[in-house]
């Protein structure tokens, strides 16, 4: 069996995406610990929270560190809604926080439309609906999927970032994470 | 695209989904579980679950139906009645819910508001207003405030609500359409979404309230019966307003 480990940041809701993992037959780990980060074949570094509880969270653990290591390393690592954005430079959130900076690119508070984005919205081009929780979201020249103008997924390298939540967008969601980390 | 969301709304309550007329009579409709996943198999876009027990231990038995929904549901669910603190609220998140329902804790306490969406984001923040007469009631809608419902719609936005779920005490059980004026109004004066909820007869009256608002709340309507969910969806397509792809998960 696959293992994934769920990197925790404590807080957010870690039980779904590891309820998802293990119906598709991943064995998972929720884990902050450095060692285990840097070693897992995968990584989801999940979405719920603010960026600055989880920034320090991450670095009182030395995980930020560990991230940044198996990025370099080529280990790919998926991360969902904040944990894409954690990803990036840094964000407007919290009146401002230094994130993990595994790709450029920075994160602005949405102002058009209803914020918090709550709800199913077509990513392009796939042309396929996801849900969609946040109320802050990200530019990047790493894009490659949008939805309704904001960006919906940015890859690099080993690091693949999605705003929506897979583990929430039904059985689409389910089968495109299944593939998503069984590519990886 | 961005499409409407629908949203069926159970109440639980002693770890059983109820329906009742009154709350004396109340009549066992299933398994929380088995209702959830057959509603989310139907094309549900997200779930409303409404702690209806007054108790502690009715309490304690929502935080089980919770983790237990969260190991089989693939959408999002939101959890309400009875969330009166940060901890309250952090045990249904933590125990797999996305988003929790605040009504009468957040009248005595705004800033409960802010302080569990400083935890969880504003997305995970839904206040429930109960509307009468244009002002905000409590206790069920039992019982009337002096707080006018666009006022409290305002202040909870700018305290951190991601999002105002509007029951209309009148309309609400009486199959005639949701108050879409009053629906409008909230929605006009707020920049967060709104949920539209209260007198759902027919399929025309959700398309209706899907035209003026984001999303709307079906409860009497379906009947706790999923296979009224499906048609109910299809129906409201036919009356022209769209609602996501979904390729449909066969009935069990």
């Amino acid at each position: 069996m696959s293992t994934v480990v769920v990197c925790d940041y404590g807080a957010g809701n870690t039980r779904s995406v590891r309820a998802t993992l293990r119906r598709l037959g991943f064995e998972t780990v929720l884990s902050s610990s450095p060692n285990d980060l840097y070693r897992a074949e995968r990584v989801v570094l999940p979405g719920v929270g603010s960026a600055r509880t989880a920034m320090e969270h991450l670095r009182s653990t030395g995980a930020d560190d560990a991230l940044r290591q198996r990025f370099e390393d080529g280990r790919f690592t998926l991360g969902i809604c904040l944990g894409l954005q954690l990803a990036l430079e840094s964000t407007e959130e919290d009146g401002g926080v230094e994130t993990l900076g595994l790709l450029s690119g920075q994160v602005y508070r949405l102002t058009e439309g209803r914020v918090p984005r709550l709800g199913w919205t077509t990513v392009d081009p796939w042309g396929v609906a996801f849900y969609f929780a946040h109320g802050f979201a990200a530019t990047s020249p790493f894009t490659t999927a949008t939805a309704d103008g904001v960006a919906a997924v940015i890859e690099s390298g080993p690091f693949f970032g999605v705003q929506f939540h897979p583990e929430k967008s039904g059985p689409v969601g389910e089968r495109w994470l299944a593939s998503c980390l069984s590519l990886a | 695209m961005s499409f409407p969301r629908l949203i069926p709304c159970l109440d639980v309550t002693g770890g059983r989904v109820v329906k009742g007329i009154s709350f004396q009579q109340l009549r066992d409709v299933g398994d929380p579980v088995e209702l959830a996943s057959a509603y989310s198999d139907g094309g549900a876009d997200e779930l409303v679950f409404l702690d209806i027990s007054a108790t502690l231990e009715g309490r304690e038995n929502m935080v089980d139906v919770v983790a237990r929904v969260a190991e089989v549901i693939n959408i999002p669910f939101t959890v309400g009645g009875g969330v009166r603190s940060v901890e309250d609220a952090a045990r249904i998140i933590d125990s797999g819910a996305d988003r929790v329902s605040l009504n009468s804790a957040a009248i005595d306490r705004p800033v409960l508001i802010d302080k569990i969406a400083a935890r969880y984001g504003s997305q995970a923040v839904v206040v429930a207003i109960d509307a009468g007469d244009g002002v905000v009631h409590t206790h069920g809608g039992q019982r009337p405030t002096n707080l006018g419902v666009v006022d409290w719609a305002v202040m909870a936005a700018n305290s951190g609500a991601g999002e105002i779920l509007l029951t209309s005490i009148r309309q609400d059980g009486q199959r005639t359409g949701y108050d879409l004026e009053l629906t409008a109004n909230v929605r006009n004066a707020i920049a967060i979404p709104v949920i539209a909820s209260g007198g759902a007869g027919n399929a025309e009256h959700v398309a209706q309230a899907l035209r003026v608002t984001d999303a709307a709340l079906v409860a009497s309507i379906v009947h706790d019966d999923p296979s009224k969910f499906r048609e109910l969806r299809h129906a409201i397509k036919e009356a022209g307003v769209v609602l996501r792809p979904y390729e449909e998960v066969p009935s069990r």
